[in-house]
């Protein structure tokens, strides 16, 4: 049985390209049921970042037509595109998307929870089963022992990574939001996924600030007031287009007292900035812009390419295992049948001796521990050597020293 | 039997002490092995105590040496209730170093052996050392998390790009726990020294600079609370008194050979 990949990815194909061949669920479980006929397997991942079928079939070089002609059905323009991949290597690519090392972001987590679900979807048998648990296996592997999906790769999830990093959890810490626009949205968004609640929303026209609190919570403020309501807040998440600051050092000072020692985070996504500097030099205060995060997150980018170098070494000794597993099928039917066959010869001799009760129990006991110390080498043998990619001759030459060729 | 537990003991702090420097370079396995490293130490060590009381004639860590090993056995016990979470593993940077060398200072000073005398045979006694004891522990354990605190403070100040790549727990947790921390040792501390002070009068002997520094340790602690409570001190400042309160409780340990346990 041969692996057969063919597929686009973000590497090869623009998201034009990539959006007309993506898979819903239905479409993709109809259409690995479709590839896989009666006796293959087929799986699709389909993601934002990627369309790839994944076949095991008798024939690979008919497997990969049929996977072809499937995506090129879905988008005829793919074809410069697609990339082809057999058996080991089909492996090794999957293992690495796994594992988010083909990902835009190396280590990204979404990809494992999508794998996963093309495994569920997929019309598989014992090959592609079996890959696809390994890969998820090997996905896992490299999150748990490596930092590679530890720390955030969007300025927003540093935002509020950041914020932990002063609050421990984020859970009833109420924010303040100076701007309604889309840029601190994603930042909102990234507050309020690790608990924090909107407490208020201060906008230039009240209706944008309005349609905010009607989908984060909180009140509406006017920018006069936000000096005034900055006791009651442990985050400021400012990005508004205004020249002026919008909050200074001197309206920060003045709540300290107010605050009795509570610290306080801000973030300034704005350009040009909205937050005084100066507000940085204040004891429990923290100050953000967005220069300092992208810092930071540069240098969590570069700790996840570092990290994915250790995670390309796990992937790497994950392969290898699937390979000799696959590999070791090329004898599994060789030393069945040579067990077999001995069994059959042990059962025929111990027949024609005409032995009493107690006298044929011990001598299937003992003929039976004979077979098996006499097989158990020449086993393992077979299995070494299918790993070593001598595994058909091996097993043809069994095949023709027991005499086992018709029953292949 | 005290040797053969002393040794593993050491051991396993010292592995712990070392992997939580790797940890600090490159968190993952290192903090796993630190981990386990304080926990088996501090099992053998709770042995080697076992073995001590179960062979003592009366309070079996009546030496300076003595109470050393003891205090080592406390600051780890209460490391280990916080420092076995992930994000407070690098207080284990400032404790288990510290817990390695008094814990072989202990070891020079006789404190780990099984066979010595006690000069401590009532209750009161041994209140007032396990008192003192504890609550300096306590104190310790704070002055390791207002160490960290500081460290993690600063990072945030000076916008570490690396902040998120070696994280530490939050700034108001640290500050939190520590406060906690030093709620539950002061009480400690006051009862050792009420149970100190009634021996004193009852046997009669003077007051020593020992002592006054004692008094004025609490006197730290307490206005730590007490600022904390009614005017608010919380951060760097609270962490700075943290550790002025701990440079006494240093002062006080070196001092105890030359005072308490001198005659």
């Amino acid at each position: 049985m041969s692996v057969v990949l063919v597929g686009i990815s973000h590497h090869q194909a623009p998201v034009e390209l990539r959006e007309r061949a993506a898979l819903d669920r239905e479409r993709a479980r109809n259409l690995a049921g479709r590839l896989a006929g009666e006796r293959g397997e087929a799986v699709c991942l389909s993601t934002c970042n990627r369309t790839e079928l994944y076949l095991a079939a008798e024939s690979g070089d008919e497997a990969e037509r049929k996977a072809e002609a499937a995506l090129l059905a879905l988008e005829e323009e793919l074809g410069p595109s697609l990339y082809r991949l057999r058996d080991e290597a089909a492996a090794l690519h999957l293992f690495r998307v796994a594992a988010g090392l083909d990902s835009m972001v190396p280590g990204e987590g979404e990809i494992l929870g999508q794998v996963r679900a093309a495994h569920d979807l997929g019309a598989t048998g014992p090959i592609l089963d079996r890959l696809f648990r390994d890969a998820l296996h090997a996905g896992k592997k490299a999150r748990t022992e490596t930092a590679i999906g530890e720390s955030p790769a969007s300025v927003s999830s540093a935002a509020a990574a950041l914020a932990e990093q002063v609050f421990e959890e984020l859970t009833g810490r109420s924010v303040l939001v100076i701007g309604a626009g889309e840029a601190g949205e994603l930042a909102i968004k990234s507050l309020v996924a690790r608990g924090a609640e909107i407490a208020f929303v201060a906008n230039r026209t009240a209706e944008r600030a309005e349609a905010l609190t009607q989908r984060y919570g909180g009140a509406p403020l006017s920018l006069e007031a936000v000096a005034d309501s900055l006791d009651r807040v442990d985050v400021v998440l400012s990005s508004t287009s205004a020249p002026d600051w919008a909050l200074t050092r001197d309206d920060v000072e003045r709540t300290l007292h107010a605050r009795k020692g509570r610290p306080l985070f801000l973030i300034d996504l704005a350009v040009p900035r909205d937050l005084d500097p100066a507000i940085h030099e204040l004891d429990g205060c923290y100050l953000y812009d967005i220069d300092d995060l992208e810092a930071v997150v540069a240098e969590t980018l570069a700790g996840r390419r570092r990290e994915a170098e250790r995670a390309e070494s796990i992937v790497a000794a994950e392969v290898e295992r699937f390979r000799e597993w696959q590999a070791s099928l090329d004898v599994v039917p060789a030393i069945a049948s040579l067990r077999a066959r001995a069994e059959e010869i042990r059962e025929a001799e111990l027949e024609r001796a005409k032995l009493s009760g107690a006298e044929r129990r011990a001598a299937e006991s003992v003929t039976a521990a004979v077979l098996n110390k006499l097989l158990h080498l020449p086993t393992i043998r077979m299995k070494q050597a299918a790993a070593a990619a001598d595994g058909v001759i091996y097993a043809d030459a069994v095949r023709h020293l027991f005499g086992l060729e018709d029953e292949r | 039997m005290a040797e053969f537990l002393f040794w593993p003991a050491l051991l396993a702090y010292g592995e712990a002490a070392v992997a939580y420097f790797g940890e600090a370079r490159q968190p993952g396995r290192a903090g796993w092995a630190a981990t386990w490293g304080v926990r088996i130490g501090w099992l053998v060590q709770t042995a080697l105590l076992g073995v001590q009381a179960a062979r003592a004639d009366g309070f079996p860590w009546s030496t300076w040496a003595g109470s050393l090993n003891l205090f080592v056995w406390l600051v780890v016990g209460a490391y280990l209730i916080w420092g076995c979470r992930p994000r407070y593993r690098l207080l284990g940077l400032a404790v288990l170093p510290l817990a390695v060398v008094l814990f072989a200072l202990a070891r020079v000073g006789g404190g780990t052996a099984t066979e010595g005398q006690s000069h401590y045979s009532n209750l009161f006694l041994v209140l007032h050392v396990g008192l003192v004891l504890a609550a300096f522990a306590g104190f310790t354990l704070a002055a390791g998390l207002s160490a960290l605190y500081l460290w993690q403070e600063r990072r945030l100040k000076r916008h570490e790009r690396s902040i998120l790549r070696v994280r530490a727990p939050g700034l108001a947790k640290l500050d939190a726990v520590a406060a906690r921390t030093i709620a539950f040792a002061l009480p400690a501390l006051t009862l050792g020294i009420a149970v100190g002070i009634v021996r004193l009068e009852d046997h009669g002997g003077g007051y020593d600079a020992l002592m006054a520094v004692t008094a004025l340790t609490w006197a730290v602690y307490a206005g730590y609370l007490a600022l904390r409570h009614f005017a608010g001190w919380r951060g760097r400042r609270a962490a700075y008194l943290v550790l002025a309160g701990f440079v006494l409780v240093v002062v006080v340990r070196l001092a105890l050979p030359v005072t308490h346990f001198a005659s």
